[in-house]
């Protein structure tokens, strides 16, 4: 029999501010910044003044989920990040060029490695605990998941295992998904974002952590049941796919109550959520975020935020959603994505 | 050559810039003031920039990393430093 694991505690930042629901930060920028607190609320400025956007998110996401679940010190940190510290890594390659490969500043070169993130958590909490990242394209955080699924099933006393996924924006890097037209080509209101149908995407930054633990308590928000990821599959092979692990979890596609899917605009690959929208989810409630928070290598943490808060509160909003079916009580909640027709992952909460 | 008090304040702006102390001002910093522990708070990643600064800004190299303790003492310690073996 598997553990059990909760989601206890959530801290997330993304270009979206709470009450994304009302009132929706509204962008017309092919690459747009997430809405961030003030850092120096959580971080001392002599700490602050090194970190990039993308360890000042991680940092603060992880305080706010150890906060939420009113935990001190996480017994493992685990890091998911796409493409990890971006910004100093060009800060890095550009001091590089600049002087001629002399004289070069260490900060930006100990600072871009991908596991600074998780290693500036654990400074900041003074956590000597486990504490691995895994980067593997937009299965980052799913990686990081089953890692604390392992870990939890290597050591069933094990608990309070803090995971996230964090990526930042930078200025020439996240520039180069105009190369291979992974970003749209005109600029467009966020939004709008499913009603243009052309190659490419809108992209942005986040970062969401996640307190897990192997009891339910006054702030547990969902069960995390099972998660699995794809490297390479075809449309057609998808479905059988889904309905595998489902099988696998004593569920079939009627049992799913909600999907989130991972929509992001882009004509040559949405044909995988379209696929399974049109098939065996036709009569599931169906929801899209893209078009909130921009498409980022970890942008799924946004949608276990969204899974978690509806299996908590019974609430679905609005602007999520895709299609129109009467609610039901949310007991189970699957959240599929993919990138580029890679990296494909399916993950399944349910309400405790 | 640039005057003492020119180089205290050069070297004041070059600390801020290159160290990100965003919250802090040249002026902020004082010539007799500890750089590191008690004083301004650098630590070692800073003491590693601030070798890079001398050596980029004023062509001295540090051959024995000791004597980072004996220079970056205070600004006026560096200064000092600076004047005797600048090249350039």
């Amino acid at each position: 029999m598997k553990n059990k694991i909760y989601i206890t505690g959530i801290g997330g930042i993304s270009a979206q501010k709470n009450d994304f629901a009302e009132n929706p930060l509204v962008y017309e920028q092919l690459i747009f910044k997430a809405h961030t607190p003030n850092f120096k609320e959580f971080i001392k400025p002599m700490a602050l003044r090194r970190m990039s956007q993308a360890v000042k998110m991680g940092v603060t996401t992880a305080l706010l989920a150890l906060k939420d679940a009113k935990v001190e010190l996480p017994e493992a940190i685990i890091t998911g990040t796409g493409e990890g510290c971006k910004k100093d890594t060009e800060r890095f390659l550009e001091k590089l060029l600049d002087q001629r490969e002399d004289l070069l500043n260490p900060t930006p070169f100990i600072q871009s490695t991908h596991n600074t993130i998780g290693g500036q958590i654990a400074l900041h909490l003074g956590c000597k605990n486990y504490n691995v990242t895994y980067s593997q394209n937009s299965a980052s955080l799913e990686s990081a998941f089953i890692d604390a699924q392992l870990l939890l099933s290597e050591n069933p006393k094990s608990n309070n295992i803090l995971v996230g996924g964090v990526d930042e924006v930078s200025e020439v890097i996240s520039g180069f998904r105009n190369l291979d037209q992974q970003l749209k080509t005109k600029k467009i209101k966020n939004l709008d974002l499913f009603k243009d149908d052309s190659p490419g995407t809108i992209a942005s930054e986040g970062s969401h952590f996640f307190l897990l633990t192997s009891e339910i308590k006054e702030s547990t928000y969902a069960e995390l049941i099972d998660l699995g990821i794809i490297n390479s599959v075809s449309t057609q092979g998808l479905t059988s796919e889904v309905e595998s692990f489902l099988t696998n979890n004593q569920l079939k596609p009627e049992d799913i109550d909600v999907v989130i899917l991972g929509n992001n605009g882009d004509n040559r690959f949405d044909h995988f959520y379209e696929n399974l929208q049109q098939g065996i989810f036709k009569n599931t409630q169906q929801l899209v975020y893209k078009h909130l928070i921009g498409e980022y290598e970890t942008a799924t943490g946004f949608a276990f935020l969204l899974a978690a808060n509806i299996l908590k509160s019974g609430e679905i909003p609005g602007i999520l959603k895709a299609n129109n079916i009467p609610e039901v009580k949310t007991k189970n909640i699957l959240i599929y994505n993919q990138y580029l027709a890679r990296d494909h992952s399916l993950s399944l909460l349910r309400a405790v | 050559m640039l005057k003492m008090t020119d180089l205290h304040t050069e070297l004041k702006e070059s600390i801020v810039e290159q160290l990100n102390l965003e919250e802090m001002e040249p002026a902020d910093i004082s010539d007799e003031e500890p750089l590191f522990g008690d004083g301004l708070g650098l630590d070692s990643i800073d003491a590693l920039e601030l070798i890079v600064l001398l050596e980029k800004d004023y062509g001295i190299k540090l051959t024995e990393p000791e004597q980072g303790r004996e220079i970056f003492v205070s600004i006026n310690k560096m200064a000092q430093f600076i004047e005797e073996n600048r090249t350039k």
